[in-house]
């Protein structure tokens, strides 16, 4: 991600979009891949794209620059910040032995298709954040209509 | 299956998360810091669903489900404010977008 281009930098977001359904493909989640494929790459990745030529129109700006080459500020600063995040993180997870825990609480299970399971907690365990985040779709649809109507 | 893949997820997601926190940093374009917000909620719901690899009743993945949503509104909504914003400043540099007032 440290193209200076929009569009290139939208574009290596999708290929790792992807590879991150192949992880979750890998680890046994097939519904939650769809759900990524679909979600990621075909709504929110789309909607960048939108985005980004939205707010690219020639014409309607004081300055002749383009705005689809990003500079960045404080480079050096935030990549120490990002390599001090990574290596703490590395630390961590290199401390805390998960794999035993992951052994020890539970069983190895093969991959089985989960969109049953999913379907059923979603209706009996997880029915208050299910209807909770059927609100907050609700909320964020009347949010976005009331912010791109013309004022 | 063993269980000597959650190693490496780990260290994909943390690697994944400090990338969207270097972007997020450094980019100065509002659209580009919204692609790192979107690449630090991937590597949360990659965390989570390598944990709930070997959980029968799969609670890693509902909550990556829930999280997946709530990246959606929050996307949209973010993205609203850009167009918004844009019209108002008709610029997308954070650096140039430093008054906050009545449009």
């Amino acid at each position: 991600m440290w193209s200076k281009n929009v569009l290139y930098a939208a574009f290596s977001l999708l290929l790792t979009f992807l590879g991150i359904a192949a992880l979750y493909v890998l680890a046994g989640a097939d519904f939650l891949a769809i759900t990524q494929i679909l979600v990621y790459v075909g709504g929110i990745l789309i909607l960048l794209i939108f985005g980004v030529m939205l707010t690219n129109q020639a014409g309607n700006k004081q300055n002749t620059k383009n705005d689809i080459f990003t500079e960045s500020t404080n480079r050096i600063l935030g990549f120490l910040v990002a390599v001090a995040v990574f290596s703490g993180l590395f630390y961590t997870f290199a401390r805390a032995r998960f794999m035993d825990i992951q052994t020890v609480l539970f069983e190895n299970i093969e991959p089985v298709a989960t969109t049953k399971t999913i379907g059923i907690q979603l209706m009996t365990n997880f029915v208050l954040p299910f209807e909770a985040s059927g609100i907050l779709l609700m909320a964020t649809l009347i949010g976005a209509a009331y912010l791109s109507k013309k004022m | 299956m063993d269980n000597s893949f959650l190693s490496y997820y780990l260290i994909t997601s943390a690697l994944l998360f400090s990338i969207g926190l270097a972007v997020v940093v450094t980019k100065r374009n509002v659209i580009v810091v919204l692609m790192g917000i979107e690449l630090m909620l991937n590597a949360v719901n990659l965390n989570l669903v390598a944990f709930s690899k070997n959980d029968p009743n799969l609670q890693g993945q509902m909550f990556a489900l829930f999280v997946i949503v709530v990246a959606v509104c929050e996307s949209v909504v973010a993205l609203a404010i850009i167009l918004k914003a844009y019209e108002y400043f008709k610029t997308v540099n954070l650096d140039e977008i430093s008054e906050v007032k009545e449009m």
